[in-house]
This record gives C-alpha cells, sequence and structure tokens, in this order.
C-alpha cells in the first residue's frame, strides 16, 4: 500500500515551510516534531482541551484534529508567530498583565484561540468571553484571571 | 493509526469513484470526529479521500429553500447573515454545539454523521460494543448509563445520537441531498437516521461510497418561532443530555405547525408527533400545555442509570416552548 511521505508547503508564521510527512501526520506533531515549534502544546490530542490551539487562516481551530497533510498552502499562525520583533501581541502583554496562567501549558492555546475569539466578535463581555474560550481548559484553573486578559485586550484602545 | 493512502480529489465524481474501489476507504472533510475515531483504533480505514476541495460550501436562501454544502463549515453556517436572520435556530443549535476550535474545522455533512459519544463504543481498550463489532454484546447494559438513549434502543444497543445541528434540522423538516455511483438522491433527514435493529454498526441509511453533498432546509413562514434548549453536565462545550428543536407559528395567541425534535435521548433526532398535535391550536402562554408536556417519552425505555432523561425531556420542552412563544 502506498503509504509514503507527502511533501507539503505550510506557511507557517509568514515563512514558507516544506516538509516530507507520513499522511498520518497531525498538524500539530508536524509543527513539533517536523519544525521544532514546540510552543504548540499536545494536552489530550482529541480536540477536548485547547492547547493546541492554532490559527488556520486566521480562524482558530484545534491543530490535532487536522492531518498536516490537508492543510497544503494553508497559513498557519503558532505563539513563535504572534509578537512583531521584541513586541508581544497585545493579547501576550494582556496574559502578562492580569498573571492570566499558573503552570504555563495551556497559556499558548488560550492566547492563539483569545486572539481568534477577538477577531470573531466573541469577546465583548466576560460571560461571551467564558464561552468563547471554553474549547480551552486550565488544569490550574486560572480561568479568572484568562478572562479577565481577554477582556483586557479586547476592550483597550488599539485592540487588536 | 494504521498507515493508510491520501489522496485529495476535486472533482465529487473523482471521489465518488475513488471510494467505489476502496472499500475500506473514507471520505474526509473536517476530520474532527473521524481522525480522534482513527486515534482510538474505532476506525480504521486503508485509504481517505480529502474531499475538501469539492464545490459544497454555499449558504444560498431562495423563495423554497435554504441550501447549504456539506463542506461548509459550522461556524460559517452559524454566522451566516441570512441563517442568523431566517433561521435563527440553526445558529442556535451550532453555537451550542462543540467549541469554537471545532466548529471552525467541523463540517456540516460530517456532524450529521458523526458518530456516538457512547464511552464503550470509543474506548481505547477494545470492551464488548455491538456498534464497534456487531456480535460483541454491549458494555453500557451494566455500565455507565448517564449518557445514554431512552427510546428507539434496542436490546443490542442504546447509544444516544450527539449531534445538537441535526436536532434543529429534523425539526426544520430539513432534507439532505446524497450522491453516489450513478445515483442522486434526497432523503428527508428524519428518515436518514435508523435504528440500532439488526445492523447496530450502521447509524444512518447512507449507501457505501454514497456522499452527503447538501443540506435542504424549507422556507418558514414569517410568523414562524423556534428555540434550541440544551442541558449539559456543564455550561459548555459538552454533548446534550437532553435537548430540544422547537418550532412553531404563532396565529394571534395559539400556536400552530409546532414541531418538535429532542437530542440526547435517541439514537437518532427524535421528533414527537403526538405531543405536536395535542399543542395545535393551544394558547401561546402555555396554560394548556401540561397535559401534552406529561406524554412526552411515555413510551421511552429507560435505563436505571438514565431514567432522569425522561422528566428533564419534558422540561426542557417546555423552556423551549417558553423561549420561542415569548411566554418565559
Amino acid at each position: 500500500m502506498p503509504t509514503g511521505r507527502i511533501t507539503i508547503t505550510l506557511e507557517v508564521n509568514g515563512t514558507p515551510r516544506v516538509i516530507a510527512v507520513d499522511p498520518r501526520t497531525t498538524l500539530l506533531d508536524a509543527l513539533r516534531e517536523c519544525l521544532g515549534l514546540t510552543g504548540t502544546k499536545k494536552g489530550c490530542d482529541h480536540g477536548e482541551c485547547g492547547a493546541c490551539t492554532v490559527l488556520l487562516d486566521g480562524r482558530r481551530i484545534n491543530a490535532c484534529l487536522t492531518l498536516a497533510v490537508m492543510q497544503e498552502g494553508h497559513r498557519v499562525t503558532t505563539i513563535e508567530g504572534l509578537a512583531s520583533g521584541a513586541a508581544l501581541h497585545p493579547v501576550q502583554t494582556a496574559f502578562l498583565a492580569q498573571d492570566a496562567f499558573q503552570c504555563g501549558f495551556c497559556t499558548p492555546g488560550q492566547i492563539l484561540s483569545a486572539v481568534g475569539c477577538i477577531a470573531e466578535g466573541r469577546a465583548t463581555t466576560r460571560e461571551t468571553i467564558r464561552e468563547g474560550m471554553s474549547g480551552n481548559l486550565c488544569r490550574c484553573s486560572a480561568y479568572p484571571e484568562i478572562v479577565e486578559a481577554v477582556f483586557l485586550a479586547a476592550t483597550q484602545p488599539g485592540s487588536p | 493509526m494504521r498507515p493508510f493512502h491520501y489522496e485529495r480529489v476535486s472533482e465529487p465524481v473523482k471521489a465518488i469513484a475513488i471510494r467505489a474501489v476502496a472499500p475500506n476507504g473514507r471520505y474526509l472533510a473536517g476530520g474532527t470526529d473521524l481522525l480522534t475515531l482513527m486515534k482510538d483504533g474505532v476506525e480504521c480505514p486503508d485509504h481517505l479521500i480529502d474531499i475538501n476541495d469539492l464545490p459544497f460550501r454555499h449558504i444560498e436562501l431562495d423563495s423554497d429553500e435554504l441550501r447549504i454544502g456539506a463542506l461548509a463549515r459550522l461556524s460559517d453556517v452559524a454566522d451566516a447573515e441570512l441563517v442568523r436572520r431566517e433561521y435563527p435556530l440553526l445558529t442556535q443549535s451550532i453555537e451550542a454545539a462543540a467549541s469554537a476550535q471545532v466548529r471552525n474545522a467541523a463540517s456540516i455533512g460530517g456532524n450529521l454523521l458523526q458518530r456516538t459519544r457512547c464511552p464503550y463504543f470509543r474506548s481505547e481498550t477494545v470492551v464488548p460494543c455491538n456498534k464497534r463489532t456487531p456480535g460483541s454484546g454491549c458494555s453500557a447494559i451494566r455500565g455507565d448509563q448517564r449518557t445514554l438513549a431512552v427510546v428507539g434502543t434496542s436490546a443490542v444497543c442504546s447509544a444516544a445520537h450527539p449531534s445538537d445541528l441535526a436536532v434543529a434540522l429534523v425539526a426544520l423538516d430539513a432534507h439532505v441531498r446524497l450522491e453516489g455511483a450513478g445515483s442522486t438522491r434526497t432523503v428527508a433527514l428524519r428518515q436518514f437516521y435508523q435504528t440500532p435493529d439488526t445492523a447496530p454498526d450502521q447509524d444512518t441509511i447512507l449507501r457505501p461510497g454514497e456522499l452527503i453533498v447538501e443540506i435542504v432546509v424549507p422556507r418558514l413562514d414569517p410568523r414562524t418561532v423556534g428555540h434550541y434548549a440544551k442541558v449539559r453536565d456543564r455550561a459548555s462545550f459538552s454533548f446534550a443530555l437532553v435537548s430540544a428543536a422547537v418550532v412553531l407559528r404563532r396565529d394571534g395567541d395559539q400556536m400552530r405547525n409546532v414541531r418538535i425534535a429532542l437530542g440526547g435521548v435517541a439514537p437518532m433526532p427524535w421528533r414527537l408527533p403526538a405531543v405536536e398535535r395535542a399543542l395545535e391550536g393551544t394558547g401561546l402562554d402555555l396554560r394548556g400545555v401540561a397535559g401534552a408536556l406529561e406524554t412526552i417519552l411515555a413510551d421511552a425505555r429507560p435505563l436505571p442509570g438514565n431514567q432522569f432523561k425522561v422528566s428533564l425531556a419534558r422540561a426542557v420542552v417546555h423552556r423551549a416552548l417558553q423561549l420561542a412563544a415569548g411566554a418565559a
């Protein structure tokens, strides 16, 4: 059975990256194992925890629930691509300001999900933020601070 | 995950032709359910036919019907302005489903075909399950029954269908358009699912290789209102214990053309035709509905661990009626 590697191009954080992957490789594993971008975390690997959240063509998805080969030619944004040089993304700044993490494992996924949530226009009240961020679990339970961080990033002047 | 051959196609005819000679193949759309099932060894296809380039992403409304391409993403449909305006029930049901990340990836067609969340069906360690391996037995009969179905079940399987969207679509009398090798047919979504009798591993009447290409929803009378109510074990991102989609037409102070579908209680969205008839012409203030609501799921055969679903269903329908009729 032809199960050899397939060569694909992904635009990762603005740069075209060519990789050869086994078709079974999820986008998550391709980012971490092929490209060394370990900021995107593997939590449950079943789309239930949100730790692997990335932006695909600007929309948040679970990187564990899609195959890398399905995303040939698409744009992927990971936590490594969010800042502009030394200047943190406003959502990153807000997470620091609100102390919106404890162990930090879920944080990259929380931040990418927050960027998506704000872009979708769902981050208007603390209630809509809680609903909009329900795909991201935090085992340290930093939820109150996460909600405040997203609210801050969504409502501050010049927010993304 | 077992090795498989991956192929991306851009023409429906090609996809169907490839699938016709790949008996253990599967179509791949959003992948949010299929990949999970493959990781857990529930599905072991040897060929994945990626259909994401097929031209089925439209969301169109004309004087007769709403047509949704099967590859439209859940969030595309929920956010579409014409859906929000003309079919707010669909938006409600989609936004009650999964998480924002999953809704951005999951396709409409795949949502209708998602497999049950019965923990024994999805167990990483293989346990008896007639839906997974017919004839192997049912672990749920003496196991965790909280999420299982209470009606439309059989001696071999009590699994519940998990979709929220399908419940709303069945209440709206939606149809699915199917394409197979040399054939096209349109089936009422209400007739699309089947009870687990002789073939508990077959959730639907979909023939091998047939593809859902479109969902068709009839236009609604402008006086039609609806509501989707969902009760689950946590406030968000959880499957329904019980949900109800209610559609009715406001006629003065009375309700007409009442349509009710339940989720979480059966192997398919479960319509309540006798209750719908009993509610016909009752007041929008809901003063006259108690008798009809008491007959909901009167024919159910709950298990010891999910008897609560019968009374919960009556309460959820009452709540959905209240919110649809503006009586809350």
